[in-house]
């Protein structure tokens, strides 16, 4: 946990680089990024779920790294590079992965789209191709209860392969 | 949206009277009244539309949106009405002001209750507009075509159209629906009935869709509620002295209730944290005493809904005079909603009147309850329905509305609540556990003789039998929860139908028919028979009597169920494999479903999908713990929900009924998952296992031979 009540938490000011723009913010370093992303920079497209790392709706990268935000403490991302859902769409384009999702209708609520994306995101760039037991491993840590899973799963698989294809029929 | 004080909902004054042109401008609307609950018969909702000169269509309804795709489903249906392209169609729910009158959005009823009202609204639109038409174009009604948009008649070079804009402009007509207004038959359909995806999807996967918990108002300040330890506790008494010392803190008794607002969400939780209450916390049984407790504690009815009970002939001789008869009791643990958004509430007072955005399925019944609550008129409450992130029966909010609002009057200022994931889990409300009691008999032919069902504290639906038999009795007793208790998704249909499709397989081991075979042979309904039949011929299913005795060692099996309900008929395979350690392996899951006419059948697939998956949480892990009425894992990390690797290939099949009222997607899908399952695991194990979730802990309970074979009489 982020120990937020830690005694040695002291305000400092630092700089974010939000979704390629430098923030500076006033910190408690110990304080979690979710909550400045979500409560102080107003980015509200990254989701609390559970506040204890098993759930996935508050992933964002971190040097493209998919971190749970809940359990990051803001000090820890200082001077590093941080992109959460709103940054992915570069002026309104839709990255493929967010057009994959799209294409297979690939939620219900969309209360958990955000996560998956920024996971499936971070999947995608380190591991381009991935096998079934990849996808399945690296969205583990991803829930969605509106029972997404296959059509999320035949979203992954479309945006890595990169095709235009109708939506797949075997999920 | 901005609250507009001083506005009056609209379902509060006459049709005539109602500002529709003074905020879309002028046009036509066509109506269909409410029935609200309490004025005469049985309730529904109401519908209207909008037919405006400025080319759009707005058509309303009391339902809400919570990912199940209402939205797109009625846009299709407005539009297949209307002859419009779907993109011209601004639908809006979920708004007490705006919207017609509706019970809530629960128990798969949009489509029954909202679609059918708002076709017909648009469909009698349509009529004037062909009159219209036909007096500007100098033909017979009958001779004008309309399509997207637009009125047309004659043919080649003599075409002429005109767009519904301009047959509506200057105009402000308000009618109620045509007596003689026929909604197209869904076998006409051009636009419903086709996938079609869901609309401001962009928004979704960038993540611009404001939740109420993303909602922020100007000035704005965090609430946190001060729970009582248990459900039944009451607040013996309050020291609130060292919180009202934070500056920017308001702490707020009122009646039962106590909570604090505070400039943010940190200074909230700390200022509650500071708080001392003493509280009076009566007993309450524990999860050993708990089947024992609702035999002895029987409640009267709360509604229709629970009062059913039916009887013909005479069971207990039948079942004496049968060839075989069983008895089992079947039981379903009390399981968490789980949300991916927990509940949400901001609250907004501007002069007398107030605004709350929230999370809820039943808006009306919020606007309702706080008028009760806060003796204000309901003319003075509106209540918005923002997106929401998942509702499956657990999102009535109708207290948390209530402490909002009081937080915001007592600060001044706008006030947004939002629960953690362990209030979620502790202060909500949860699935009700229920003890299912059946006794039943048959031939040596493999026919129904007697069936007897008994259900303590989950509910009538689904509680009588589809298959037929000469003598029977079910009956519903509710009874008092030691835990708060309330609507689920599908809650008593899954109980029931895990029992008594679970007995139906016992019994068809027992007369050494195929478990198929045997439920056809009680079989009359030919909706379920066509689910059946559909699910069995994917699944290559061939006759063989089911394997009886216990096994040991690793194994497969397979399992069928089925099961009718809210007007849907469901029938659910499952293929599991058993493990040398007794962990479980879903195989493969193939659900054929027909509710209807399909109105969209993306949407109807992806909601039988997550059905399957969330019944498969209820199935095989999900369940509350608790002692002495305190909630023992109310966290995510001790509640399993269902994950990618715990999904199996599900395959979804279709029955299209066009010549059938379109019936709802949201629950029955759920119920023959669960006993599907129970019986591919006896079918593999010789196992029976009579308690949901089949697989406390991830594995297949030890001791469940025992209670297989203690309690059947032969
Ligand atoms: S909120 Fe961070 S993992 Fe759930
Ligand atoms: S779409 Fe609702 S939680 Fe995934």
């Amino acid at each position: 946990m982020t120990g937020r009540e830690s005694p040695c938490s002291r305000p400092v000011t630092g700089t974010l680089r939000i979704n390629g723009r430098e923030r500076s913010i006033s910190l408690e370093p110990s304080r979690s990024l979710l909550e400045v992303v979500r409560d102080e920079l107003g980015l509200t497209g990254t989701k609390y779920g559970c506040g204890e790392g098993v759930c996935g709706a508050c992933k964002l990268l971190v040097d493209g790294v998919a971190v749970r935000s809940c359990l990051t403490p803001v000090g820890e991302v200082v001077g590093r590079s941080v992109t959460t859902i709103e940054g992915l769409a570069g002026d309104g384009r839709l990255t493929p992965i967010q057009q994959a999702f799209l294409d297979e209708g690939a939620f219900q609520c969309g209360y958990c789209t955000p996560g998956m994306i920024v996971a499936a995101t971070a999947l995608l760039a380190q591991n381009p191709q991935p096998s079934e037991e990849e996808i399945l491993s690296a969205m583990q840590g991803n829930l969605c209860r509106c029972g997404g899973y296959p059509r999320i799963r035949a979203a992954i698989r479309r945006a890595a392969r990169g095709s235009s294809a109708p939506p797949s029929g075997d999920r | 949206m901005t609250p507009t004080p001083g506005s009056v909902p609209f379902d509060l004054v006459e049709p005539a009277a109602r500002p529709y042109f003074d905020r879309w401008g002028p046009g036509l609307v066509v109506y269909r009244p409410a029935q609200p609950a309490g004025s005469g018969g049985p309730p529904h909702g109401g519908a209207w539309v909008h037919v405006g000169e400025d080319g759009r269509v707005r058509a309303f309804a009391g339902k809400v949106e919570l990912g199940q795709g209402v939205t797109t489903a009625l846009t299709m249906l407005v539009a297949e009405e209307l002859k419009v392209l779907p993109a011209s169609v601004d639908l809006i729910l979920g708004d007490t002001d705006l919207t017609p009158w509706d019970i809530g959005t629960f128990g798969s009823r949009s489509m029954a209750d909202a679609g059918a009202h708002l076709r017909a609204a648009a469909a009698g639109a349509l009529q004037f507009l062909r009159r219209w038409a036909a007096e500007r174009l100098g033909v017979e009604p009958g001779s004008v075509r309309l399509d997207s948009g637009r009125a047309m008649a004659g043919e080649g070079a003599t075409a002429r159209s005109i767009p519904y804009a301009e047959l509506v402009a200057g105009r402000s007509r308000i009618e109620p629906v045509p007596s003689e207004s026929h909604p197209s038959p869904p076998a006409e359909w051009s636009v419903a009935g086709r996938p079609a995806s869901s609309r401001d999807g962009a928004k979704v996967v960038t993540g611009a869709v404001r939740y109420t918990s993303d909602l922020r108002l100007e000035g704005m300040l965090e609430g946190a509620i001060l729970f009582p330890p248990t459900f039944r506790s009451t607040l013996r008494s309050l020291e609130t002295r060292a919180a009202e010392s934070i500056p920017g803190v308001t702490v707020v008794r009122e009646g039962g209730f106590v909570g604090v607002a505070a400039p943010d969400r940190a200074t909230a939780r700390a200022a509650r944290g500071l708080l001392r209450a003493e509280w009076e916390v009566p007993e309450a049984p524990g999860e050993d005493g708990i089947v024992e407790y609702f035999r002895t504690h029987p409640k009267p009815p709360d509604d229709h809904w629970d009062l059913d009970r039916y009887a013909v002939g005479d069971p207990a001789a039948a079942r004496g005079a049968s060839a075989i008869a069983l008895e089992a009791t079947y039981t379903t643990a009390y399981i968490a909603h789980v949300p991916l958004e927990p509940h949400a509430a901001i609250a907004e007072w501007v002069g007398e009147r107030l605004t709350v955005w929230i999370g809820s399925q039943t808006p009306f019944r919020v606007r309702a309850a706080l008028a009760r609550t806060l003796g204000i008129p309901n003319e003075r409450i509106r209540i918005v329905v923002p997106p929401t992130g998942g509702g499956f029966g657990g999102k009535h909010a109708e207290e948390l509305a209530a402490g909002t609002a009081r937080l915001a009057r007592a600060s001044g200022h706008p006030v947004r609540v939002t629960l953690s994931r362990e209030e979620e889990f502790t202060q909500t409300y949860l699935r009700p556990m229920a003890v299912v009691e059946i006794r039943s008999g048959a031939d040596r032919d493999g026919r129904l003789t007697a069936w007897e069902c008994i259900t303590w504290n989950a509910g009538a639906s689904a509680i009588r039998t589809p298959y037929r038999v000469d003598h029977q009795r079910v009956e519903n007793r509710p009874t008092d929860s030691p835990l708060r208790q309330g609507s689920y998704r599908a809650l008593a249909a899954t109980a029931n139908n895990f029992a008594r499709e679970s007995q139906m397989d016992e019994l068809a081991a027992r007369t050494g028919v195929d478990p198929v075979e045997f439920r056809r042979r009680s079989l009359d309904d030919p909706r379920l028979r066509a689910v059946l039949d559909a699910v069995a011929a994917r699944a290559g299913w061939t006759a063989r009597p089911r394997r009886r005795g216990p096994r040991s060692g690793p194994s497969t099996g397979r399992g069928i169920a089925l099961g009718l309900e809210k007007g849907g008929r469901v029938a659910t395979y499952v293929e599991v494999e058993v493990t040398a350690s007794r962990t479980v392996g879903i195989g493969r899951i193939i659900t054929a479903y027909e509710c209807g006419a399909i109105v969209n059948p993306r949407h109807l697939e992806g909601q039988v999908e997550g059905g399957t998956i969330m019944a498969l949480g209820g199935a095989l892990g999900e369940a509350i713990h608790f002692d002495r009425g305190r909630i023992l894992n109310g966290r995510l990390s001790a509640y399993p929900v269902p994950r990618f690797l715990d999904v199996p290939p599900i395959e979804v099949l279709l029955l299209d009924r066009p010549d059938l009222p379109s019936a709802g997607a949201g629950e029955t899908p759920l119920i023959a998952v669960a006993p599907a399952i129970a019986n591919a695991i006896d079918d593999a194990t010789g196992e029976r296992i009579r308690h949901l979730p089949l697989l406390p802990g991830g594995r297949l309970p030890t001791g469940a031979r025992a209670t297989d074979f203690a309690t059947p009489k032969n």
